[in-house]
């Protein structure tokens, strides 16, 4: 409990000291109401709309978790390969970094054309965005083991296989998660560019599109969703910092409860 | 294992030059020697994890037990030691079974499931050698396996590295800068120098084991040993 308070306090109090700040300028007439609107109508909007934003979150958030798993297992999966081979590290890593380069809102139009309106061509707009901080911290974690290390596992007559498995592996998953972490952070974000650059159908196609819509005509709504992906990007951040905590005992918790 | 006419160089050093050496089955070779002699360089030449520039190495399989205890954080002392056996495909109740039981021999009981961060640096050199050990690999290397210990503990783990050499024999080079450490454990002791790298004399330790410290033939090789490694003065 005291915990709780102790690590929940201070963001809900800098918050409410900025809500305050926000109220207290848009109240004086500082902005005009569609520019933006007070927190108190924002509030009002996401209570007047609960259907039309939940329902929109819902598409949101499924394209975020799917997305993001296809990241996390992608860049997994390309940083490995870099690792173990350095025909892979010479001809993928350079064109990893490239893929960070392409202008997505251009493709996220000629994915439609190429696979449709539903769900993969954002899926891929996500993905695209999400791998790259994964690999990059799994290549590093994976290079970090000490040489030393690997030497005593070759007298030990390990395979190259067996070496990774027992040292680099576990040695990297510190830096894979932190790489996990940023990808979910952007992953939100992801989902807002995939949904507004990707045409949809259908009456709920997402917070990003309902947003967009909403802006300069519905601005309280559409500052209601944003607090919705604010919050959500939030939750999916600590929320993986709480599973990780439970899978990484050995170096953070006491002796007795190792599995 | 047998060394003929080694050289080994890095960029701007030579770090072996002419080394022979050799030690017989179930026997126990010490080098010793000022740091930057090679004594790294020489074992790790002997596990195969460098080749020598010139000259031959021969040697049965060898495992190296470093200097440092590099112990894999995530697993327990148990899985540690029993490291060796998992890599030789044991399965894992067989292969903790093995390491467990000579946990109480080393002092170690009751600590089987702590994680090396919670165990001290003679604890967790006991774990590395228990780890060395259970490769059942006839050549052990040790690189200066109790340098990092207090003198107290560095004491209990020579008798009890001698104690267990005895009772299961293995070939060992034993390499330490510590001469003391040499005439008490080795069957033979070559000094080494550095700058580059040499060998300038073997002495023969024909004493019966155990053997105490303070013992008038013990104190008289150790002062022959010292007078040996005096040379890296005149040398230079």
């Amino acid at each position: 409990m005291r915990r709780a308070a102790h690590n929940l306090l201070p963001p809900m109090l800098l918050a409410a000291a900025l809500l305050g700040a926000w109220e207290l300028y848009a109240d004086l007439g500082g902005a005009e109401p569609l520019v933006l609107p007070a927190p108190h109508a924002v509030a009002a909007a996401l209570w007047n709309n609960p259907h039309l934003i939940w329902s929109n979150f819902a598409t949101t958030a499924k394209e975020v978790a799917m997305g993001l798993t296809l990241a996390l297992l992608s860049g997994f999966a390309v940083a490995v390969a870099i690792h173990l081979f350095p025909l892979a590290r010479r001809a993928v890593y350079p064109l990893a970094v490239g893929s960070q380069a392409i202008p997505i809102p251009v493709i996220g139009v000629l994915l439609v054309f190429w696979w449709g309106f539903g769900v993969f061509p954002k899926l891929v707009v996500i993905t695209l965005i999400c791998f790259f901080p994964v690999v990059v911290t799994t290549v590093d974690g994976l290079g970090a083991v000490d040489p030393d290390q690997l030497k005593l596992l070759r007298t030990l007559d390990a395979s190259r296989w067996q070496a990774f498995r027992f040292a680099e592996l576990p040695a990297a998953l510190p830096a894979a998660l932190s790489g996990a972490r940023i990808a979910l952070a952007v992953g939100v974000i992801g989902a807002f560019i995939a949904e507004t650059t990707t045409a949809t159908t259908g009456p709920y196609p997402g917070l990003g599109r309902e947003i967009t819509t909403d802006i300069g005509f519905q601005t309280a709504r559409a500052y209601a969703g944003t607090t919705v992906l604010f919050g959500f990007a939030i939750a999916c951040f600590y929320g993986l910092a709480l599973a990780e905590r439970r899978c990484s005992p050995s170096t953070s918790q006491p002796r007795g409860d190792t599995p | 294992m047998r060394l003929t006419d080694i050289g080994r160089a890095y960029p701007g050093v030579q770090a072996l030059l002419d080394v022979s050496l050799h030690a017989d089955h179930g026997e126990v070779l010490a080098v010793v020697g000022p740091s930057g002699c090679g004594k790294t360089t020489l074992l790790e030449l002997i596990c195969g994890l460098q080749r020598p520039d010139t000259g031959e190495v021969r040697s049965e399989p060898a495992v190296l037990m470093p200097q440092r205890d590099l112990l894999l954080p995530w697993l327990s002392a148990l899985d540690n030691a029993a490291l060796a056996l998992r890599i030789a495909r044991l399965p894992r109740p067989q292969a903790r079974a093995r390491a467990a039981a000579l946990f109480a021999e080393l002092g170690l009981a009751g600590f089987e499931q702590a994680r090396p961060h919670e165990l001290s640096g003679g604890m967790r050199q006991r774990v590395a050698f228990m780890r060395t050990l259970l490769s059942d690999k006839p050549v052990l290397c040790l690189d200066e396996p109790f340098g990092a210990l207090d003198a107290i503990t560095r004491a209990e783990m020579q008798s009890w590295l001698a104690r267990a050499l005895q009772r299961e024999p293995r070939t060992v080079v034993l390499v330490t800068h510590d001469v003391e450490e040499a005439v008490l454990l080795a069957d033979r002791v070559a000094v080494m120098c550095a700058r580059p790298g040499r060998v300038i004399t073997e002495i023969e330790v024909e004493l019966p084991r155990p053997r105490a410290r303070t013992d008038a033939a013990v104190v008289a090789l150790r002062e022959r040993a010292l007078v040996a490694l005096g040379c890296g003065d005149h040398a230079a």
